[in-house]
């Protein structure tokens, strides 16, 4: 049933992606009984500055691409190519930012602390550090909390840090497994909305895995919705909504968008 | 802060000093010739008469206790480094550590009197690192390696090294279990060296001072000594205590209830 709706990703490689990967697949426990076929014969091309989601029922293998593309696992098969060169390669030329469901902040360090640790490890010098966290602190809108401990922040504070520090060395991938998923809908909605912004500010291209519909359709400009066992892309979906604004959630096209990716899910779940 | 610290101590003070004038009271009526256990008072009165001699006897097991801490926590944490970071030390070092912690340690005591010399330090010293260093060894180990793999798979992305990762991640995820372990091993400790000199090592220890004055039916003597071993204790527990404090300030505000 691809095909659905599918986009140009079977097309040539552009010069401008950043990532392209080809006939993909991942098993895991190979030869094994708990072997699971997570992904298979996965094709895509994300444009570099682009937003783009994964979306699908649960176990369809969103984070096992995300994982691939991200370098924290091996393909089985087929290649991930990050910005022209191997994901590895980019993981060491640090390429990726990531952020996950839940923060990973490291509770001994300050929230300041935390958003220097990847530039203390790159070498940076200790004003250059502060400065950047500064700017970051701005950025996640928390500047008056540099100093405080992770503890000490409530949920969505923890994540905009996380995401601080994921963009602190500004690389040029962001890699985002369900960053809002712990959160509650305000705390969410608020949250896509600084995403974003934080997203225009700095022309990253964005890979975000998500389950919700409307997150998805809010943030991207594309859509990629999975299939599970073997996780394949069901469609590919071009997000047309223009600039967002307060009235977008709102909208006619916003609806229309939302229920054409919800109907290849549930097409998807009925066709098994 | 003091006073907050005077606060929170006052019931176990409290409740010490109410013990201490029941045990007064009791042994009053059923013992007063306190031969088989003497009066607090009596202890104190014993403690303040042998003052300089228990003071230089605490000084000497003091001795040994520091320095079998210092080395039994040297060794513990090296061993721990090492376990936690080479797979081939995990698989040649931990079993290692297990069988030497499965050993009587006091056991040996004799045996080391008998390499090092009878009236020699060392052998205590011996005892403590001994004794010291396993449940260092298997808290510090602990700490270094449950470290989340999200932790791990961000510092992976960042093209840590692995040093990095032990130096950045580890070591501070060991710190509170390290300080535990530090408490445990801070009362093993006085324990091992009063105990090994039951069998041996310098003549002006507080183990030779318990010894003597039991074997001597001195015992209000020995009741004092204990005391001063006790004290001892006790002190080494809050240095350590101190010593976490510093070394991990992203814990003190935890607000926690119970
Ligand atoms: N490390 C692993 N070892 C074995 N199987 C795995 C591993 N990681 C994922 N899988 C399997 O691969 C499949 C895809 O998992 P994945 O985590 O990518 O799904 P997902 O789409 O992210 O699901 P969710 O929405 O629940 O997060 C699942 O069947 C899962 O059991
Ligand atoms: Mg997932």
């Amino acid at each position: 049933m691809t095909g659905h709706i599918q986009g140009s990703a079977a097309g040539g490689v552009a010069a401008s992606a950043a990532v392209e990967i080809s006939d993909l697949s991942k098993v895991f426990n190979h030869g094994k009984p708990n072997e699971v076929h997570a992904l298979d014969g996965i094709g895509l091309s994300i444009e570099t500055g682009s937003f783009v989601s994964l979306i699908g029922p649960s176990g369809c293998g969103k984070s096992t691409l995300l994982r691939l593309i991200g370098a924290l696992t091996a393909p089985t098969d087929g290649t991930v190519l990050v910005n022209g060169k191997s994901a590895d390669q980019a993981r060491l030329d640090r390429d990726y930012g990531m952020a996950f469901q839940t923060s990973g902040l490291f509770g001994w360090r300050t929230v300041t602390q935390n958003i220097e640790l990847p530039l203390q490890l790159m070498g940076w010098n200790k004003l250059d550090r502060k400065n950047r966290a500064a700017e970051m602190l701005e950025l996640i809108k928390l500047p008056e909390f540099g100093d405080h401990y992770p503890h000490e922040l409530s949920g969505g504070m923890q994540q905009r840090v996380a995401i601080g520090r994921a963009l602190s060395f500004q690389p040029s991938l962001l890699l985002m497994d369900e960053p809002f998923g712990a959160l509650d809908e305000m705390t969410r909605e608020h949250m896509q909305t600084e995403v974003l912004d934080i997203w225009k500010k700095t022309g990253k291209t964005v890979v975000f895995v998500t389950h919700s519909i409307p997150e998805a359709v809010f943030l991207s400009n594309r859509v990629i919705v999975m299939s599970p066992r073997p996780g394949r892309i069901a469609a590919d979906i071009e997000i047309d909504l223009g600039a967002r604004t307060f009235d977008t959630r709102e909208s006619q096209r916003f609806f229309e968008l939302i229920t054409q990716v919800r109907e290849v899910l549930r097409f998807d779940e009925d066709s098994r | 802060m003091i006073a907050k610290a005077l606060r929170s101590a006052a019931p176990a003070v409290l409740l010490g000093a109410g013990g201490l004038v029941l045990w007064e009271l009791i042994l009053l009526v059923v013992n007063p010739d306190g031969f088989v256990l003497p009066r607090p008072t009596e202890i104190l009165g014993s403690l303040i008469e042998n003052f300089t001699e228990i003071l230089a006897a605490a000084g000497t097991t003091g001795f040994i206790v520091i320095t079998g801490l210092v080395g039994g926590i040297a060794l513990g944490v090296v061993w721990a480094l090492l376990v936690s970071q080479f797979r081939i030390a995990d698989e040649m070092l931990t079993p290692l550590a297990v069988a030497l912690n499965a050993i009587p340690i006091i056991a040996l005591a004799p045996i080391f009197n008998a390499w090092y010399g009878l009236l020699s330090p060392t052998s205590n010293q011996a005892i403590v690192v001994l004794l010291v260093f396993f449940p260092v060894f298997v808290n510090t180990s602990k700490g270094l390696t449950s470290v989340g793999a999200i932790e791990l798979e961000l510092m992976h992305s960042y093209a840590a090294s692995k040093w990095e990762i032990t130096k950045t991640v580890r070591i501070p995820n060991a710190m509170p279990l390290f300080f535990t372990s530090l408490k445990i091993a801070s009362s093993l400790a006085v324990i091992g060296a009063i105990v090994a000199e039951y069998f041996g090592g310098r003549q002006d220890s507080l183990g030779q001072f318990i010894v003597q004055n039991a074997a001597s039916s001195r015992y209000t003597e020995a009741w004092a000594a204990v005391v001063a071993a006790s004290t001892m204790g006790i002190l080494l527990y809050f240095v350590s205590g101190g010593f976490e404090r510093v070394a991990t300030p992203w814990r003190r505000d935890v607000d926690v209830v119970g």
